[in-house]
């Protein structure tokens, strides 16, 4: 495939938004080490921070490749309005079932998105959508395991869950932002579109969540929450770039 | 009482009277002894414990507490409960087992006969062959 420079820029915005995702998620995430509910989870949800931090990191190299800054400039040193996060990845982690629904919706949108790279024609997004495959997949099975048993536990992990499900829904739909530059992916084949993947998404979430017990909000409920791929994000990301970034600007050059 | 693991702590489990604390039934997870297989048709071996509140939870433990840094291809989990275990006290049941060295294949004395049995024959010993050749290359 021949790509032309406008292509291109769009290609590069489309793979910052995936990778941003996947490392201010796995940062926040992250931030529960140590203080997980019980050792073994602990272990378990910081193994998962950890895959999607290694995630972006190879799609920051894939861009670096591409012509932009080296990997730790891109996580470390960029501004908040230059990160395409959505805003369901910027949030505190808040109690433990926010951050557990926040992943069951997170895994399965980057599940999906990754399913219809793995046909993409940019074949370097195409193998590393391969490659994860397997790391993705216990993602979901970490998070469905988890909202299907607190879903049906007791009454009070119900009404944690639904109330965490109810306060993160609209966050979640802000994934789906479609782009301005949606129609040119679609044309050279890199990715069907946003709309595309909410309906996948839909239709999978709806059925643990159905064995779970938990009810999504109706539609006309529904106030994605958009903003974050255009460079617009919450008031919490600016503060965890700050301390994200705090040991790598000490010293810019120093070698790891 | 301070446990380990702060977690623990950090729950302010109520106490009774003795100073010891009360926890609920679903506050105690069961644990689950983990069995790793590194390759498919080789021995699952037990390399541990997990705590976990269901045996899907357990495998989802299990697999970062032992997974993440070995070649896996398969775990399994079982309730610590279901294990049936011989008793530490009955250990002088396994005593005299070293001493049975003609449960050995090493403390068969046969290859007299079966050089014998060759050599009547006419079969050559390849195995002999192969062990001459292999001192050879040492030297």
């Amino acid at each position: 495939m021949s790509i032309n420079t406008g292509e291109m820029k769009d290609i590069k915005e489309f793979l910052y938004k995936i990778a941003d995702d996947q490392l201010i998620i796995g940062h926040r995430n992250s931030e529960w080490t140590g203080l997980g509910p019980v050792l073994e989870e602990d272990i378990a949800f910081s193994s998962i921070a950890q895959d999607k931090i290694g995630q972006s990191l190879h799609i920051y190299e894939i861009l670096h490749s591409m012509g932009e800054e080296v990997p730790d400039i891109i996580a470390f040193a960029r501004k908040a309005k230059d990160f395409r996060c959505s805003h369901l990845t910027e949030y505190p982690i808040g109690e433990y079932d926010f951050s557990l629904m926040r992943n069951f919706f997170f895994n399965h949108a980057e599940h999906l998105r990754f399913e219809m790279l793995a046909s993409s024609s940019l074949e370097p997004l195409a193998n590393l959508a391969k490659k994860y495959k397997g790391e993705i997949k216990y993602h979901i099975m970490h998070s469905d395991t988890w909202v299907k048993q607190l879903g049906r536990a007791n009454e009070e992990s119900h009404t944690r869950m639904q109330s965490a499900l109810d306060k993160t829904f609209n966050l979640a739909l802000g994934i789906f932002e479609e782009s301005d530059f949606a129609d040119a992916l679609r044309e050279v084949k890199v990715f069907d579109g946003e709309s595309v993947l909410q309906d996948k998404w839909f239709e999978e979430i709806s059925s643990i969540l159905d064995k779970a017990g938990l009810v999504i909000p109706e539609r006309s409920k529904w106030v994605p929450s958009y903003g974050g791929r255009k460079g617009q994000h919450t008031e919490y990301l600016e503060p965890m770039l700050e301390e994200m970034g705090e040991v790598f600007r000490l010293d810019p050059k120093a070698e790891w | 009482m301070e446990y380990i693991d702060p977690r623990v702590n950090r729950m302010e489990l109520p106490a009774n009277d003795d100073g010891k604390e009360i926890i609920e039934s679903l506050e105690e997870w069961e644990t689950y002894e983990v069995f790793h297989q590194k390759k498919r048709g080789e021995q699952h071996i037990h390399v541990g414990i997990v705590h976990a509140a269901n045996p899907e939870i357990a495998l989802l433990m299990a697999k970062e507490a032992f997974g993440r840094r070995r070649q896996t291809a398969n775990l399994w989990v079982v309730k610590t409960s279901a294990v049936t275990a011989t008793d530490y006290e009955d250990q002088d049941i396994f005593e005299t087992t070293p001493e049975k060295t003609y449960r050995e294949a090493s403390d068969y004395y046969c290859m007299d006969r079966i050089r014998k049995y060759q050599e009547e024959h006419g079969i050559e010993d390849r195995k002999e062959e192969r062990r001459k050749k292999k001192e050879v290359r040492v030297k």
